[in-house]
């Protein structure tokens, strides 16, 4: 394989390379931001009702069984295309994970706890933001970060829409010219040390916020892939 | 009302059953293999010891950051265009969740049971076969349902680089910026992401028997976790 890499055209489109692999994190960063502030209120809402929270979790996983090709497709006739169809269509996907892991996350606080919380007086306000919140963030950043390893992959796919990113290396700058090998190999290379550089980031990010629960990692969803 | 009469005229004018079941095929025949070898793979790399825990740990790792475009184009630039290259691609990207969840739930299998077995005089055969594996089931069911959620999906790509299948519609739709084109590709992809979901979910509750089903809705409504 190395061989079939011809470094010469990487050396002179250092600056193209380097453009899309900004342009893909920003992409990344924009869905995975929206995807949070949609995903933590609604979970917020629907904690403390299970009819609530069953329909969001089954709009998410409805939401995230649509093909992403097909979903970017969706979104043209309403947003034309370019970056925003990309971001929301990213933000779509990373809803169906952090959805998923921050109902269960704050489902997951212990009713004793709760109870002790109110039995020393504190308000609802104050249970959330000092008992409820805090006990959640474990399973809220671990969300964040399958929804951020998913997004760097899919958000490849935003080249479809002229979102940019990654996938024109892959698409416009190999498979479109005549399957060119060179820039297919760099853009998935970058793609994926991307993603493991922001996975090891946020696991210390985790490790600093929540320095109670070094001892017992909890990972609700890896085993579903 | 009539973007969906266009769609329908598109999707037919747009050789959409052909395309449609070529989509099909692809999916089929890759899902088939992905869960033979998956499953294989998942038994082995229980049974692996330490490089078997080393073997689930980078297939995670590998599955979850690998683009699956990035690996379809690959794949298409290594070999060729076509139908067995596609499979090819397809069968790759499916075989790690496949694997990782058998691999999870034999080894979650619960230890007693197992234990039990042997004591009964079971070869590691007939552990594996009569206790590990049925135990593994949900979990291996999980694996299969997102396999073949992400292997429909893919397809979809794959028809991007010259697979054939919907993809190609939806490809001719975006480029020629005519909804009804891009629609009759993306409807019926997705209608065919959720029948496969379904079907797998269907098969799940067919194979679990009815007592286990009803001892787990009740260990769920009792707040117990599974």
């Amino acid at each position: 394989m190395a061989e079939a890499i011809d470094w010469d055209w990487i050396g002179r489109h250092g600056d193209d390379i380097a453009a899309a692999t900004l342009a893909h994190l920003e992409l990344v960063g924009a869905g995975v931001g929206l995807a949070v502030a949609v995903a933590v209120p609604v979970a917020l809402a629907v904690r403390n009702r299970p009819i609530g929270a069953t329909v969001a979790s089954g709009t998410a996983t409805v939401l995230y069984t649509i093909p992403s090709l097909a979903l970017f497709a969706f979104l043209i006739p309403v947003f034309g295309i370019g970056k925003t169809p990309a971001i929301l269509g990213l933000a779509v996907y990373a809803l169906g994970v952090l959805i998923r892991n921050t109902v269960t996350g704050l489902r997951g606080v212990p009713a004793p706890v709760l109870e002790a919380a109110r039995g020393m007086g504190l308000s609802r306000r104050q249970v959330l933001y000092r008992v409820e919140l805090p006990l959640a963030v474990p399973a809220i950043l671990t969300g964040i970060r399958l929804a951020t390893i998913e997004t760097v992959a899919i958000a490849t796919i935003a080249v479809f829409v002229a979102g940019g990113g990654l996938g024109e290396l892959i698409l416009t700058n190999g498979i479109e010219r005549n399957l060119f090998v060179t820039p297919i190999v760099a853009g998935t290379v970058i793609a994926v040390c991307m993603a493991l550089t922001l996975d090891l980031l946020l696991v210390g990010v985790q490790r600093i916020v929540t320095p109670w629960s070094r001892r017992i990692a909890t990972r609700p969803d890896e085993a579903h892939g | 009302m009539s973007l969906l009469a266009d769609t329908w005229t598109a999707f037919t004018e747009n050789e959409g059953w052909e395309r449609l079941s070529q989509h099909v095929r692809l999916s089929l025949v890759a899902l088939l293999l992905a869960v033979t070898i998956g499953v294989l793979l998942g038994i082995a790399c229980s049974k692996g010891g330490p490089f078997g825990s080393f073997a689930i740990a980078a297939t995670g790792l590998i599955g979850r950051t690998v683009p699956t475009f990035a690996a379809m184009a690959l794949v298409i630039a290594f070999t060729s265009i076509g139908f067995w290259p596609a499979v090819v691609g397809l069968t790759a990207l499916g075989i790690p969740s496949v694997l990782l969840n058998v691999a999870t739930g034999i080894r979650g299998a619960d230890a007693a049971a197992v234990e039990a077995a042997r004591g009964m005089g079971l070869t590691p055969t007939q552990v594996l076969g009569r206790v590990e594996l049925p135990l593994a089931l949900p979990l291996a069911f999980a694996g299969l349902r997102s396999a073949a959620v992400m292997i429909v999906s893919t397809t979809a790509l794959a028809g991007a680089v010259g697979a054939g299948g919907l993809g190609v519609t939806i490809i001719a739709g975006l480029s020629n910026n005519q909804t009804d084109v891009l629609l009759a590709g993306a409807i019926p992809v997705t209608l065919l992401a959720v029948v496969a979901e379904g079907i797998v979910l269907a098969a799940q509750l067919l194979t679990t028997p009815k007592r286990l089903r009803r001892a787990r809705r009740q260990a769920q409504l009792l707040g117990r976790s599974q």
